[in-house]
């Protein structure tokens, strides 16, 4: 579903993605793992049409996202690690908007929003504007919204980032029904080791811009000769602390979010 | 035709929802047709150039216009910091539609905000020399409104924070409005300010608002409207191109 060939991505004298290979397949789970600043974000923002790779090729189902853009674009949803929903339209709002930008017919949108809704416990808040739900809300939304126009892919990035333990549960057991029903395949990243444990059937571990290891859980494990997947990872990566400055744009996101007290 | 409409929906809702907001924005230019209009009036009517308020309407009004629809295209920099963007930029559309979309909705917004403006001036004592004239005006509105729009998406989608925002608002839109002719005749001016304010778009969308509303004009209706319908598809060309080269 997803093939990656020697992708490359460089920003002036800094390489963020290195030559990376790998394959994911139909109806898979597979979780990207990797320290802070290793490069995770940065692939998907290439998987997703949003950066030009340097060098390398990307297939999604078959298509090249900077080839066939809106093919891809039609067959793949995304949740990013910040939120990006319209906080001045209302929850059944941003649904509709999402659905009418990915073709959803008119016939089937509206019972779409309404049984996502309901699935994700909004359907009571629907007619609420979005600034007002809390960040589980939020997320639960953004999923949603996600798997509106049935996408072949599911990106996850980063998605239970500041979520309370109950929300992130629950928000896995979502994703999971929905990867067993819809049959989507699921790419998400993540820095929680035991949600990467549970829900993903294969594990991708980045570091430095390379994938230094790929496999199940049990697998990986089992080469590092460790008991938990926190071990394996650790092993892999090695227990030195990563520094990742606020760039100037994260800066100003948190200055604009003081400045509208949200 | 879907990702257009439902774009610019959204410009008209959040317009309709920030009621607060509304009156906000036709204070400031309430209160330079009220404390200018008659401020100065008496030394304008001592000049021999009759009464100051018929003067500075329509240049209220293209300045209402000109801050809306700037705005509403810089407001892509919020979007782009609260995420929604990129809602928009991986949406299997072209993105010249999202930016149309976007566009005309901010442009209606500027030209419902130009009517209400408009009432206010009429209110306070504005008498256009034709009634008629008011309906003939809107085609002022709406040209000025679409320019700014698209320029101030234009600007959108370049800056990434608010020190562009800043900059930009000093040195680029108050210049368009105070250069521009809103505020005093373009004529007798020295030769270098003459250049300048010709080479304003704001002055061609205040001098057709002045010349219809009250029959005087500095350039010709032709001459407006050719300029502003070029510089129009222009800017919407640019911003469009712009927006469809955003990386994140």
């Amino acid at each position: 579903m997803i093939r990656v060939e020697n992708l490359t991505r460089t920003f002036g004298q800094l390489t963020a993605v290195n030559d990376i290979t790998f394959q994911v397949e139909v109806g898979e789970i597979f979780a990207f793992l990797g320290p802070n600043g290793a490069g995770k974000t940065t692939t998907i923002k290439m998987l997703t049409t949003l950066l030009r790779p340097t060098s390398g090729r990307i297939l999604l189902d078959g298509f090249d996202p900077w080839v066939k853009q809106r093919e891809a674009r039609q067959r793949f949803g995304i949740v990013f690690q910040d939120p990006s929903l319209d906080g001045e339209q209302t929850a059944y709002e941003n649904m509709e908007l999402h659905g009418i930008l990915y073709h959803v017919p008119r016939r089937v949108r509206g019972e779409r929003i309404e049984a996502l809704l309901r699935q994700f416990e909004l359907w009571e808040r629907r007619n609420d504007t979005v600034k007002t739900f809390s960040g589980g809300m939020k997320r639960r939304l953004e999923i949603a919204r996600g798997f509106l126009h049935t996408p072949k892919i599911l990106f996850l990035d980063e998605p239970t980032l500041g979520l309370d333990p109950q929300s992130r549960n629950q928000l896995w057991n979502h994703v999971k029904t929905l990867n067993a029903a819809e049959k989507t395949t699921v790419f998400l990243t993540t820095h929680y080791m035991d949600e990467a444990d549970r829900v993903a059937h294969r594990i991708a571990i980045m570091d430095h811009g390379k994938i230094v290891a790929i496999g199940t859980s049990a697998e990986l494990k089992e080469r590092t000769q460790t008991d938990s997947l926190e071990g394996a990872f650790l092993a892999l990566t090695g227990t030195s602390l990563r520094d990742e400055g606020a760039s100037s744009s994260d800066q100003l996101r948190r200055f604009a979010q003081m400045w509208q007290k949200r | 035709m879907g990702a257009i409409y439902i774009m610019w929906l959204r410009e008209l809702k959040r317009y309709v929802r920030s009621r607060a907001q509304i009156l906000v924005s036709l204070g400031q230019p309430a209160l330079y047709l009220v404390a200018l209009g008659y401020g100065f009036g008496p030394v304008f009517a001592k000049a021999g150039m009759g009464k100051y308020l018929e003067f500075i309407a329509p240049g209220v009004v293209g300045m209402t216009v000109l801050f809306t629809s700037v705005f509403s295209g810089m407001a892509m920099l919020w979007d782009r910091q609260f995420g929604f963007l990129r809602e928009t930029l991986v949406a299997p559309v072209p993105r010249i539609q999202i930016m149309l979309g976007r566009t005309l909705g901010g442009a209606t917004v500027a030209v419902i905000q130009g009517v209400l403006i408009l009432a206010v001036c009429l209110i306070a004592g504005f008498r256009p020399h034709l009634w008629v004239a008011v309906p003939g005006s809107f085609i002022f509105v709406a040209m000025i409104a679409i320019v700014f729009a698209a320029l101030g998406a234009s600007i959108g989608s370049v800056i990434q924070d608010m020190q562009g925002f800043q900059f930009l608002m000093n040195f680029l839109v108050m210049p368009i409005f105070f250069l521009s002719g809103a505020l005093y005749p373009l004529k007798n001016l020295p030769v270098w300010l003459t250049w300048i304010t010709h080479g304003d778009p704001l002055s061609y969308g205040v001098d057709g608002l002045r010349g219809v509303l009250v029959g005087s004009w500095q350039f010709s209706f032709a001459l407006d409207l050719a300029i502003l319908a070029g510089l129009a598809a222009v800017l919407l060309a640019v911003s469009a191109r712009l927006f469809s080269r955003i990386q994140l």
